[in-house]
C-alpha cells in the first residue's frame, strides 16, 4: 500500500458531514489542505505587509513582488481596464501557487491534483468572462466568435471553430493544471518507490537504487518549477480570457 | 457526462454503504481512481467555494488595497523626493552660476588692476629712464667739453714745448743764443706754411 503511487490521491473524511440536503459535504483531507492553502496565503500576505514599510523587508518584498508580478501580467494582457479583475486573478494565482507548493511536502495532499477543483476554478474564470462580457457589451460580446476580415463564405466555419475553441477553454485550462500536478506526483512517487523496493534487495540493490534516487531528487526540483509554472500559466491564461471579456472584437 | 457518472457512482456507493456499513465507505468507492471519484465532488466543491470565497474576499478587501496602498505611497514618496532633488539641483546650479559669474568678475577686475599697475610701472620706468638718459647726456657733454679743454691746453703747451725744444736744438747746432721770440716767429711761419700746404 505504501508504494501505491495512487495512494496519495485518496480522499479521507476527517469530519464526516454526510447528507446535507442529500449531499455529502464531509470535511476531508482535500478540504483541510484547501483551508491550509488559503490560511497560509492569507496569513503570509497579511503579516508580511502589516508594517507597511516604505522600505520593504525581505518578506514584504516577496508579497509585493507577487502583487506586482500578477499586476503586470494582467496589465499586459488586458490593459488597465483589466485591473478591475485584479483581486480575482491574484486570488487564483496565490491559491494555485500555494496549493501546488504545499503539494511538494511529503504526505501533504495536492489540492490542484483534483480535477474537480481545477475544473471549478476554470469554470469560475470562463463564467466570469461570459457574464462580464454580456453585461458590458451585450450581444456585441458574440463578436468574439466572428473575427474581422473573414470572407463571408467562411464565416460559419470560422464561427464554429471559434465556438468550439471557446468551449474547450475551461477543459484545457483545468486539465492542464490537474494533469501536470497528478502526473508529476505519480512520477515522483514511482521513482521514490523504486528506491525503497530496490534497496530491499541487498547490497546490489542499494547500488542500483542510487539511480532512481538521483532521479527523484532531479524530479523534485522539476516539480517545484512545474508548481510555479502551472500557477503562472493558469494566471496568464485567465488574464487573456478576461481580455476577451473586455475587448471582444479581435 | 460528469453528472451521470456522478450519479451512477453515488448510487454505487450507497449500495456499498448499505452492504458494508459506514466505516468502509469513508475510503470512497474502492478501485476508482480517486480524482475521478464523483462521490467526493460535492464535498470538494463545497469546501473550495468556502475557502476560495474567503480568499477572494480577504484579497479584495484587505490585501490588495493594502499592498496597492504601500506601492502607491512609495511611488508618491519617490516622486516627491525626485521633485525635491530636482529643486535642490536647480538651486545648486544657480549657486554655481552665481559663483562662476563672481569668479569671472573677479578675474576681470584683477586683470584690470594688473594692467593698470603694469602700465603705471612701465610709464614710471620710462620717465626714470629718460631722466637718467638726460643726465647721462649732460655728463657726457660736460666730459667732452672738459676733454676738449684739456686738449686745447695740451695743444697750447705743445707750442711752448716746441719753442723751447727748437731753441735748445738751434743753440746746440748753430751755437750762440737765439731769442725765444725769433723761434716762436719761425715756428708760427712754419705752422702757417704747413697749414696752407695741408
Amino acid at each position: 500500500m505504501a508504494n501505491d503511487p495512487i495512494h496519495q490521491f485518496h480522499i479521507n473524511k476527517i469530519i464526516p458531514i454526510e447528507n446535507v440536503a442529500g449531499l455529502d459535504l464531509s470535511f476531508t483531507n482535500v478540504s483541510l489542505f484547501m483551508v491550509v492553502t488559503v490560511a497560509a496565503a492569507s496569513l503570509f500576505l497579511y503579516i508580511t505587509t502589516a508594517n507597511r514599510g516604505l522600505v520593504p523587508g525581505r518578506l514584504q518584498s516577496v508579497s509585493e513582488m507577487s502583487y506586482e508580478f500578477v499586476a503586470s501580467m494582467l496589465r499586459d494582457a488586458a490593459g488597465t481596464q483589466g485591473m478591475r479583475f485584479f483581486p480575482f486573478v491574484f486570488s487564483l494565482f496565490m491559491f494555485v501557487l500555494v496549493a501546488n507548493l504545499f503539494g511538494m511536502f511529503p504526505y501533504f495532499f495536492t489540492v490542484t491534483s483534483s480535477i474537480i477543483v481545477t475544473f471549478a476554478l476554470s469554470i469560475l474564470v470562463i463564467g466570469t468572462v461570459v457574464v462580464y462580457g454580456f453585461m458590458k457589451h451585450g450581444l456585441k460580446f458574440l463578436g468574439l466568435f466572428v473575427p474581422e476580415g473573414v470572407p463571408g463564405l467562411l464565416v460559419p466555419l470560422v464561427v464554429m471553430i471559434e465556438v468550439i475553441s471557446f468551449l474547450s477553454r475551461p477543459i484545457s485550462l483545468s486539465v492542464r493544471l490537474f494533469a501536470n500536478m497528478l502526473a508529476g506526483h505519480i512520477t515522483l512517487k514511482v521513482f521514490a518507490g523504486f528506491v525503497t523496493s530496490l534497496s530491499a534487495l541487498g547490497a546490489l540493490g542499494i547500488g542500483g537504487a542510487l539511480l532512481p534516487l538521483l532521479m527523484t531528487i532531479a524530479l523534485t526540483g522539476l516539480e517545484f518549477l512545474v508548481a510555479f509554472l502551472q500557477a503562472y500559466v493558469f494566471a496568464v491564461l485567465t488574464c487573456m480570457y478576461l481580455n476577451d471579456a473586455l475587448h471582444p472584437s479581435h | 457526462m460528469f453528472v451521470t457518472k456522478a450519479f451512477a457512482q453515488e448510487a454505487a456507493q450507497e449500495a456499498v454503504e448499505a452492504a458494508h456499513g459506514a466505516a468502509e465507505a469513508a475510503h470512497g468507492a474502492e478501485g476508482a481512481f480517486p480524482p475521478f471519484d464523483a462521490s467526493t465532488y460535492p464535498s470538494q466543491l463545497f469546501w473550495l467555494a468556502l475557502t476560495f470565497g474567503f480568499l477572494f474576499w480577504f484579497m479584495s478587501k484587505i490585501i490588495v488595497p493594502r499592498i496597492g496602498g504601500i506601492l502607491e505611497m512609495r511611488q508618491d514618496r519617490i516622486a516627491q523626493d525626485l521633485d525635491k532633488a530636482h529643486e535642490l539641483k536647480s538651486e545648486a546650479d544657480e549657486a554655481i552660476a552665481a559663483y562662476e559669474q563672481e569668479l569671472a568678475d573677479a578675474k576681470a577686475s584683477a586683470n584690470e588692476i594688473g594692467n593698470k599697475a603694469r602700465d603705471a610701472a612701465k610709464s614710471a620706468a620710462e620717465a626714470e629712464r629718460q631722466k637718467i638718459e638726460k643726465k647721462l647726456g649732460e655728463q657726457l657733454a660736460e666730459a667732452e667739453k672738459r676733454i676738449a679743454d684739456i686738449r686745447d691746453k695740451a695743444m697750447a703747451d705743445l707750442g711752448e714745448i716746441a719753442t723751447e725744444t727748437t731753441q735748445a736744438v738751434v743753440s746746440q747746432l748753430i751755437g750762440g743764443s737765439i731769442t725765444k721770440a725769433e723761434v716762436t716767429k719761425a715756428l708760427k711761419a712754419s705752422e702757417g706754411q704747413e697749414k696752407s700746404n695741408g
